[in-house]
């Protein structure tokens, strides 16, 4: 008898199939969709990816930062100051503004760091002030009015403009199966295992070997990374930046926390069922202005409430689907011709 | 010389009200180890009910607080009663959310009741008034009071917490909930007057806010950033500390907007985050026995 280690089952394997067929069709959608269309859904792969990388610090390591936005922000900053600036061409801008904002992140954390639980939430948020009033200060980058990238550099990026939209989505639609892609890998990791033992207690993963502070150090700076990157190409996409814009609170870190409650918040699939819902939502009631915000503030608080597990926590406790297991499951096989 | 003098006095009397955004804040924290992210948007509404009060009954701000602070209270009874008591456990997102959703409805709920133009209270002739310390030093009359009337809060509070009954039970429920409900106590109910005392607090720095300068209904975040760095520079569980946190910022505030007007907030955040990178238990922390 054998024994192997496995993470799927059936009904994983038959959606990751699910899920790839519908990351090839989505990729067909310069084809028969139309330009709102592809924008729309460009916005969704960006949520899916900035819910996911929350919830990887959030719901995984612990990290509660309500200061996402500093690296949405600062990757979008890289990308307009080395083009408008260095004259580097925004697509490779992309993954600098990662690198860099993955540099900047590590002093960052070893400020913030040092507050723990509520406390480093809201020191999240400062540092994200610090650098909204630190961009509002840039004046050849519009101080705090902001500015719009040159005609000349969104045309040197491809000839016409049916081209670089049907580019900035297949960007997009690959940042989000890139960012899920590594957030699964993570988690699968040792570091996975790491931080699964960290949730549920600090104190006995550390007395296993886990080195907490490294393992939340790494976990914070890869987030930067990513949440840069994406960040990054949420305002090539605008093609205008401002402080206010690029460092909002509301836009970049409640919805997503909202996104990812309400789909379902430790889960890797929660991030995407939150993103259809919000935009469901979006779509349908955006109209109402201040009420819209109001009622979604209120559905998170309900759903926190009443079932803290989300959507997708719903979901597994019922039916036990599961579309990307963590869950390390050992499996006895008989092998035919057995050796002793 | 004479100008640096002013400027300084002008931050730490401004310095008073931020520690009074930030006695609220550290008392909730104290008693149930919550962060009340709608803070800052509850004192907004404060400011708000203060506007109403001073417009139907046509009296003063300094009077409307006679209505202002029990209304306050109650909302916070009623909040923690009903909806944050549910949250509390050693899973600390479900408070953090709840309050974020919170912030999100009282933020969007004053927009579409008022409108997002900047209001501000009238005060009268107290307002313009003034008093000359020293040739070329003058403090207005609304600052001091201001000031005098956060020294008041912070002594009051302290004076509950460590005088009273319902203080022995804040701290009692504070240091073990568990033994603490063994004694007697329903720690349901002392959360509940734990955010009603933090909300009068709250009362009472809306109306000074909103007669000191104009408001709208996005400032509140703004407002508890200032409170919760006041609450760190001056050191966790320590009353007079946030006020000496308080001063602090306000002075920092003070000198970065005499520097570059558009260095205010940040030379405040600056001074938070030196703080938090020199001496992370800030610099008056509680130390016992």
């Amino acid at each position: 008898m054998g024994v192997r280690v496995a993470f799927g089952d059936r009904a994983s394997a038959v959606g990751v199939l699910l899920c790839a067929l519908a990351v090839v069709a989505l990729a067909t959608a310069p084809a028969w969709g139309g330009r709102d269309d592809l924008q729309l859904l460009s916005e969704m792969y960006a949520y899916v990816a900035l819910a996911s990388l929350w919830n990887l610090l959030a719901g995984y390591a612990g990290l509660v930062s309500v200061g996402q936005q500093a690296y949405v922000g600062l990757g979008a900053y890289i990308l307009f100051g080395f083009a408008i600036l260095v004259g580097i061409s925004p697509l490779w801008s992309i993954p600098l503004a990662g690198l860099i904002a993955a540099a900047v992140s590590i002093p960052v954390a070893f400020l913030v760091f040092r507050l723990r639980g509520h406390y480093f939430a809201i020191g999240t948020w400062i540092v994200a002030e610090v650098f909204r009033l630190i961009a509002s200060q840039i004046s050849v980058l519009g101080g705090g009015s902001g500015t719009s990238l040159p005609a000349a550099i969104v045309i040197a990026m491809a000839p016409t403009r049916q081209l670089r939209d049907d580019v900035i989505y297949w960007i997009a639609l690959g940042l989000a199966v890139a960012v899920l892609t590594l957030v699964v890998l993570l988690l699968r990791s040792r570091y996975g295992l790491a931080l699964k033992a960290m949730r549920d207690s600090e104190l006995a993963a550390s007395c296993s070997g886990v080195d907490v502070n490294r393992t939340k150090m790494l976990v914070y700076v890869v987030t930067a990374f990513a949440t840069a990157t994406v960040g990054a190409l949420i305002f090539l996409q605008k093609l205008r930046i401002s402080p206010d814009a690029a460092f909002s609170v509301n836009d970049w870190t409640a919805f997503v926390i909202f996104i990812t409650v309400i789909g379902g918040i430790g889960r890797i699939e929660g991030p995407i069922i939150g993103t259809i819902v919000f935009f469901v939502l979006r779509q349908t009631l955006a109209d109402l202005g201040t009420i819209y915000l109001m009622m979604l503030g209120l559905v998170a608080i309900l759903v926190m409430l009443a079932a803290p597990k989300g959507i997708w926590g719903l979901i597994v406790a019922r039916f036990g689907w599961q579309l990307f297991p963590l869950e390390r499951r050992v499996l006895f096989e008989k092998r035919s011709g057995a050796r002793k | 010389m004479i100008e640096w003098i002013n400027v300084i006095l002008q931050g730490v009397l401004v310095g008073g009200l931020y520690a009074m955004f930030a006695a609220g804040l550290s008392l909730i924290f104290g008693v149930m180890r919550l962060v009340n992210i709608a803070h800052g948007d509850l004192i907004v509404l404060a400011a708000y009910i203060a506007l109403v009060v001073t417009q139907t009954l046509g009296i003063g701000p300094l009077a409307a607080l006679i209505v202002v602070v029990p209304a306050m209270a109650v909302i916070g009874y009623a909040l923690q009663w009903f909806v944050l008591n549910r949250t509390l456990g050693d899973d600390l997102l479900p408070p953090l959310l709840v309050t974020f959703g919170l912030s999100v409805i009282i933020q969007n709920g004053l927009l579409t009741l008022s409108t997002a133009d900047s209001v501000k209270l009238q005060a009268g002739a107290i307002e313009v008034a003034t008093m000359r310390l020293a040739e070329g030093v003058y403090v207005g009359m609304l600052p001091l009071l201001q000031f005098a009337v956060a020294v008041g809060v912070i002594a009051g509070l302290q004076w509950i917490f460590y005088r009273t009954a319902l203080g022995r039970a804040f701290r009692a429920t504070a240091d073990d909930p568990a033994i603490a409900q063994l004694m007697g106590l329903d720690n349901r109910h002392v959360f509940a007057l734990a955010m009603a005392l933090s909300l009068a607090v709250v009362a009472i720095a809306g109306v000074f806010l909103a007669v000191r300068a104009n408001f709208d209904p996005s400032q509140g975040p703004a407002r508890l950033i200032f409170g919760f760095e006041a609450v760190i520079i001056g050191g966790l569980g320590s009353l007079w500390g946030t006020l000496a946190g308080g001063l602090i910022l306000g002075v920092a505030q003070a000198v970065g907007a005499h520097l570059n007007p558009g260095w205010q907030i940040l030379a405040g955040h600056v001074a938070f985050l030196a703080v938090l990178a020199v001496r992370p238990q800030g610099l008056f922390p509680k130390v016992r026995a």
